[in-house]
């Protein structure tokens, strides 16, 4: 909420200068979210500092997105620490304050803005992913870099710090215009909050600022990622009602898709939402190139299901719809229907596959459709296969009997495949503590010789044949780190 | 003369039958209400603009085969307006006819070339009809009359001119036999009797009826008769007082006051029998079994329906050749010695029997083999069958029997169906059917069905008298076989419970409209039911669990007072104005709002929720998720609690083995500790961190005589001082839990326990009750201050104010004021079942620190709580709905539907700081 910015430059007023803003007056002016005050603490030839306060209007916040975006009304955004922290707000605030000396232009002194000046930064306060960012942020452009922390709560000391700092930066000799450009691009990346983000043009404006430096920037990555996140924000609004208070994680959308994202530790390097045009640039050079083991997993399954060349598949837990695209690809399944308990997840879905755009014949091929496996549907009769993939370590085990009745009891497909993390495999991943999931949503994990019990006796329940199958590279004693049940139901 | 008025099934499909410019249209128009004709050229119309549009005859056709589709399903009587003079129309209209079980009719309407030449004439719109067409239309019809019945019409009206068409002046609308609607009983509902009389008339005498041997001294005796027990006296004492005059008094003096009174049956309404077929054949007496059901029915004291058996005695009996197997010999036998007058009243009794009845206003349906819901109240050979028969798979079993499809597993309708048919161990309920025939004459008993009490009556079979091909418990034992290992400690969970164990996805989403008792109905919106279904499938506890979610409550309307938000006079205010004499103020605990099922034991669970192996009990939150996230913490909370229930004697005084309880659970950082840490405290954390900064440059700025920088700090620090405020507001709701000793549960509302709601008890009750309760383990009970408050009494209201003042003024939340009644009526209907008014301080953690700077407070009062209490009020009646059908045993899917819906609309936008 507040930014200084100090100079020892000689004579230090040149500051007022280079800033456009009379160091002998307060002003004060409206700005997104509320209104900016522009003072001096401190104004002399040897030492001065201007002062950004930004005081955020909690009330209009609220009201202004409620109407706007329809992201309506989660609590948090009620109480939330927005009007104390550093945002996209304040970058906003600072191009509309200080624009024109971030564009390098200084009417009175045409020269002062090539100038390089000793410069000292303050920002209180920063709310950052972790105390070593503003560093790994910062440094590189030269800076000195320093913070104070903050307890989370004074009379609750095993709570620890808060995940607020005051930001000192100090360099020696800088343009004004630069230092600008690098806190209205870094001070957002710093942020922690999802919710606020000012809108897909700003983010991408943002972005053009650092246009410079950015590529040579060792934390690229990072910061094009959380861009990208502002830009890949998106909120059910009324799941999020629902779920207010009780867990935080819901609005990262359907199982499947979270097990190829943060939160899984499969992935070493967390993928991002699929880039629009204008970032791709960006973004490619950031992420791996080499199958994640999510969508190696998938393939595995599409090829063992067209190994069977069925005409009619359902993929139950469809998710955003990788395996539907696959299966897409194959021309002699005649019609595939994805289901997923997740909304969202299916909008997703659809807008990956383009599933408006689709021409009519391919797109009878195709149907997505929401659903829970905990509930008898008869739309998921008549089908020759089925796939679950990664879908049953979602579900408390004494749920299961109702999927297997769904599935194996109603449904009846010719074929299952049913996908699941060997736990036997756990112990390879470094992150991975003895006991913890895979998944903050896994509500078990399986070992090789559980999974095979559980199958065999669902196969014998329900007259089919069960044949299990490791998933991915074979480590001796451990095995695959996934394992697959194939089931084919036994000709009567 | 010619006959004025033509009579119809109530529900029927009528095709009216004739030429163009025969008049039907007019006809239609003038007999039958405007939406009952479906009209050909209408269809036309809509789909190409042009009634005479022929290129359009295919989809208009398909249009009106549509809509007499739609029309027959629900039930209503159909007049199709075409010519239908040619087979292949007509064809399509009586399959629909037979797929919704309705009579299909003609009425021909039948006149001379030349006046329908005429009509058309006059009409601008088919004067360029040539001749032939009439011709042929009226060719096709000569050719159609004598096929009708072939086809399938069940009546057939020949108007042969126009005469005679012109003088219909009415249509007289029949009512089926299968409606008896008005009679709303009581009824004695009794399954199959298989001539074993003994064990029917002791059946008969313990449920009340007193039956008198006679004398035949006419062909029409039947030499008995049945007195009904009057209304409202209890079938047990009733018995027990036979059973007194049986021993102590016997005299004929007595047995004929008896008589006389069921003669005059002047002394008010009797219950009535009802028999579910099969009366004859198999077992030792059918002669006398069908006496005494003829001679009840035929003095109106019962209602019987035909079952396979009697109707095939039916057929010998008319001369049809049947095989005489399954116990008909013995029956034919017993039938020998009959006078023939005997068995022509057979005849006619068995041939007037109709295949089922619909009751009570639609409540019950009974027959013998059961009855869809698609089949009831209506008229075809394919009800009859389904009657008579049920619905078998076309498989054979290992025992050379049919296997029968069980239509009850997937039944879903509104009315109750009482059937027989298949014997079985044990009468039991599955989706409010029940099937009476607990094998009589297969040595099991003989079962009757109390209605509408719902209490089951059964006698004991004095002997077997035929083996039964498949044994009655063959289910039972097949289950066995197939569990080996498991049979030892099998539960033992009904039908119900298996059938329960699976949900079916068309009862929860979509758009849902629910009946309730409170509300006429309640809608459920698609995209709500559609973010519910997420959340129960990914997060909600076992859907039997969840037999309720408590509805969301409403704040106070919004004070005026200075610095306040929320007072109790509004409160107050609100129910006085709706007539409501006195309120309860309970003190309102800031913690988790939660819903505890608890058992007496694991058994009470796996008994009366069906499930196996999930503990005792669960404590589960509004969104149906369970409390808690550790399991030993879990199972040690719901043994305390139940040993706290047991010390108090719970149990005991309300005689079950169940309990739901509506509860606060604390400290509210149990539950919610990451929540407070990320948001509450975070929010403290940033705001002390960086104001002091802000107070310090502004500090600066002020000594440098900056205009505004005064004022700017000024607010700064009073800013300081709300988040400080803030701090303390939401610490003072925290505590570290580090056992079980650290939780505390504040109950306040007893919901319901076995067999019972306490919906009817006011709220000074459940407050009362549960203190009681609380007693029993202060440590983990907390009994909810609260006061009773007459509105009429200023003195108190004023007290009850004051109450309020220093509650909140000591940190506490605030308070819930309740209506005395639970479920509240007043003025304008259902009221709020509770407002809450919460305190100054506490609102800072609802809406935010700086909720009382100057300027912010005036703002937050723009707020509005018609759309949250209009959620309430819905939420309330979903929720009592929900429980009372569980405790009425209705199959999970009905209690399952209300919570779901609560779940559902719970995803409204509303404001969540109210």
């Amino acid at each position: 909420m507040l930014l200084t910015i100090s100079t020892t430059y000689q004579p230090a007023t040149d500051l007022g200068y280079l800033l456009h803003k009379n160091p002998a007056r307060l002003q004060s002016l409206e700005v997104a979210g509320g209104q900016a005050h522009i003072f001096y603490p401190e104004a002399t030839a040897e030492r001065c500092t201007a002062a950004l306060l930004l005081d955020l209007d909690p009330i209009s916040l609220v009201r202004g997105r409620a109407g706007a975006s329809g992201e309506g009304f989660a609590l948090e955004q009620y109480v939330n620490d927005r009007p104390y922290v550093a945002s996209s707000f304040l970058s906003a605030a600072l191009s509309k304050a200080f624009g024109t000396a971030m564009n390098g232009t200084c009417k009175d002194k045409p020269d002062l803005p090539a100038q390089v000046l000793p410069l000292a930064i303050k920002v209180a306060v920063v709310s950052a992913p972790g105390p070593d960012w503003p560093r790994r942020l910062f440094e590189p452009l030269g800076y000195e870099v320093e913070i104070e922390t903050t307890p989370l709560d004074p009379t609750v000391p095993e709570w620890g710090d808060s995940p607020y700092y005051t930001l000192h930066l100090r360099h020696a000799g800088l343009r004004l215009q630069d230092v600008l450009t690098h806190l209205y691009v870094l001070l957002p990346v710093l942020d922690n909050d999802k919710h606020y983000y000012i809108g897909e043009y700003e983010a991408e404006k943002l972005l053009h600022r650092g246009g410079d430096w950015l590529p040579q920037h060792p934390e690229r990555g990072f910061i094009t990622r959380r861009y990208l996140r502002y830009l890949a924000a998106y909120v059910n609004p009324t799941l999020e009602r629902l779920m207010q208070g009780e867990d935080r994680s819901v609005d990262s959308a359907s199982p499947r898709m979270e097990d190829g994202e943060s939160g899984s530790v499969e992935t070493v390097q967390p993928q991002v939402a699929e880039p629009n045009d204008a970032m791709r640039g960006l973004a490619e050079s950031t992420l791996q190139p080499k199958l994640s083991l999510h969508d190696q997993r998938l393939q595995q399954v599409a090829h063992e299901i067209y190994q069977l060349s069925p005409k009619r598949v359902l993929d139950l837990g469809c998710g955003e719809g990788k395996l539907l695209r696959l299966l897409l690809r194959q021309p002699k399944i005649e019609y595939i229907l994805g289901m997923d308990v997740s909304h969202q997840a299916l909008a997703r879905a659809a807008s990956r596959l383009h599933l408006d755009e689709m021409p009519p014949r391919q797109r009878t091929r195709l149907d997505l459709i929401q659903g829970s496996l905990l509930y008898r549907d008869e739309r998921l009769a008549g089908f020759d296969a089925a796939a679950l993939v990664e879908v049953i370590e979602h579900l408390d085990p004494n749920r299961l009997a109702a999927l297997e009745a769904v599935v194996f009891g109603q449904a009846r497909p010719a074929h299952v495949f049913v996908t699941t993390p060997n736990a036997d495999y756990n112990q390879l991943f470094e992150k991975l503590n003895a006991g913890e999931f895979r998944h903050d949503d896994h509500r078990f994990e399986w070992s090789r010789a559980e999974f095979a019990a559980w199958a065999t006796a669902v196969a014998e329940r329900h007259r089919y044949q069960v044949r299990l199958v490791g998933m991915g590279e074979e480590v001796a004693g451990v095995g695959a780190p996934s394992q697959m049940a194939v089931f084919n139901l036994e000709q009567s | 003369m010619p006959q004025d008025t033509l009579k119809v099934p109530e529900l029927s499909l009528i095709l009216l039958i004739g030429s163009t410019g025969a008049g039907k249209s007019t006809f239609a128009r003038r007999l039958f209400k405007p939406t009952e004709i479906v009209s050909s050229d209408a269809c036309r119309g809509l789909v190409a603009d042009d009634e005479n549009d022929q290129s359009a005859s295919k989809d208009a056709f398909e249009l009106l085969h549509y809509l007499v589709a739609k029309r027959l399903k629900r039930g209503l009587l159909t007049v199709v307006d075409a010519t239908n003079v040619q087979e292949e129309g007509r064809k399509p209209l009586v399959a629909l006819a037979r797929q919704y079980h309705v009579l299909p009719v003609a009425i021909v309407l039948d006149v001379p070339d030349a006046v329908a030449q005429e009509r058309n004439a006059q009409r601008p719109d088919r004067r360029h009809l040539g001749r032939h067409v009439i011709a042929s239309h009226r060719q096709q019809l000569r050719r159609s009359l004598r096929n009708l019945k072939q086809e399938g019409f069940r009546h057939i009206h020949h108007l042969r001119n126009v005469g005679e068409i012109d003088a219909i002046q009415s249509i007289t609308r029949d009512r089926l036999y299968n409606n008896r609607q008005e009679e709303t009983g009581p009824f004695d509902i009794i399954g199959d009797v298989h001539g074993c009389y003994e064990e029917l008339r002791a059946l008969l005498e313990k449920l009340g009826y007193q039956i008198t041997e006679e004398s035949i001294t006419d062909v029409r005796d039947l030499g008995v008769r049945v007195t009904a027990p009057l209304v409202g006296r209890d079938a047990t004492l009733r018995v027990s007082s036979l059973n007194d005059a049986a021993t102590n008094d016997s005299s004929g003096a007595d047995a004929e006051t008896r008589r006389v009174a069921s003669l005059q049956s002047a002394d008010g309404p009797r219950r009535k029998a009802i028999f579910l077929g099969d009366l004859v054949d198999r077992g030792p007496a059918s002669p006398q079994v069908l006496r005494l059901v003829m001679s009840m029915v035929r003095d109106g004291s019962a209602l019987c329906v035909p079952g396979n058996h009697d109707i095939k005695l039916l057929r010998h009996l008319n001369g049809k050749n049947v095989t005489i197997n399954h116990g008909l010999a013995e029956t034919l036998a017993q039938l020998e010695p009959e006078p023939e007058a005997f068995k022509s009243d057979v005849r006619r009794f068995l041939d007037g029997l109709v295949s089922h009845y619909v009751l009570d206003g639609g409540k019950l349906v009974v027959a013998h083999a059961g009855l869809t819901e698609e089949m009831q109240g209506r008229g075809s050979g394919a009800v009859r069958a389904f009657a008579l028969f049920g619905e078998s798979t076309g498989e054979i079993d290992e025992f050379g029997l049919p296997v029968r499809y069980e239509w009850a597993r997937e039944y879903r309708g509104r009315a109750m169906v009482a059937f027989g048919h298949t014997p079985v161990p044990d009468a039991e309920w599955l989706n409010n059917t029940i099937d009476l025939d607990t094998g009589c004459v297969f040595g099991g008993r003989l079962t009757a069905l109390r209605y509408p009490e719902r209490e089951l009556v059964a006698v004991p079979a004095a002997q077997v008298y035929s083996e039964p091909v498949r044994p009655l418990n063959y289910r039972a034992l097949q289950l066995q076989a197939q569990n080996e290992l498991a049979a030892e400690n099998a539960p033992s969970t009904t039908a119900q419970h298996e059938n329960d164990d699976l949900l079916d996805i068309r009862d929860v989403t979509g758009k849902q409209f629910i009946e309730t008792r409170l509300m006429r109905g309640v809608t459920i919106r698609e995209d709500n039911a559609v973010a519910a279904l997420e959340v129960m499938s990914r997060f909600a506890l076992h859907p039997k669990w969840l037999l309720y979610l408590p509805p969301t409550m409403s704040p106070t309307e919004t004070s005026a007072l200075p610095d306040l938000l929320e007072h109790p006079a509004e409160a107050f205010d609100y129910y006085k104005r709706l007539g409501v004499e006195r309120v309860v103020c309970e003190e309102k605990h800031m913690g988790s709002r939660v819903v505890v099922v608890l058992g007496r034991d694991e058994a009470a669970i796996q008994r009366r929720l069906g499930l196996v192996g999930e503990g005792i009990g669960k404590v589960y939150t509004r969104t149906g998720r369970n409390f808690f996230t550790d399991a030993a913490l879990e199972t040690a909370f719901l043994a305390r609690l139940r040993d706290a229930l047991s010390t108090a004697g719970f149990w005991e005084k309300f005689d079950t083995d169940w309990v739901c309880l509506d509860a606060e659970l604390l400290p509210w950082s149990a539950k919610a500790q990451e929540l407070v840490k990320t948001q509450y405290a975070a929010v403290a954390a940033a705001a002390l961190a960086a104001l002091p900064q802000v107070e310090a440059a502004l500090t600066e700025a002020a000594a440098r005589q900056l205009d505004g920088a005064e004022a700017l700090l000024a607010r700064t620090t009073a800013r300081h001082q709300a988040a400080t405020h803030y701090a303390d507001a939401y610490r003072r709701y925290c505590w570290p839990v580090h056992s079980l000793d650290d939780l505390k549960l504040a109950p306040f509302h007893l919901l319901a326990t076995e067999g019972k709601t306490y919906f009817d008890r006011d709220h000074a009750w459940h407050m009362e009750t549960l203190r009681t309760l609380s007693l029993a383990d202060p440590g983990l009970l907390r009994a909810t201050p609260y006061r009773v408050v007459p509105l009429t009494n200023p003195a108190e209201v004023e007290a009850a104010i004051q109450w309020w003042t220093d509650l909140t003024a000591a940190g506490g939340e605030g308070m819930v004021v309740k209506p005395y009644d639970f479920i509240p009526q007043g003025k304008g209907g259902l009221l709020q079942p509770a407002l809450k008014c919460r305190g100054r301080e506490y609102l800072r953690i609802i809406y935010g620190p700086d909720y009382l700077l100057p300027g912010h407070l005036d703002r937050l009062r723009q707020r509005n709580v018609k759309a949250k209490r209009n959620l309430a009020l819905r939420e309330f009646a979903l929720g009592v709905e929900g429980l009372e059908r569980f405790v009425a045993g209705q199959p999970l899917r009905r209690v399952h539907q209300c919570v779901f819906g609560v779940l559902a609309l719970e995803s409204e936008a509303v404001d969540p700081r109210l």
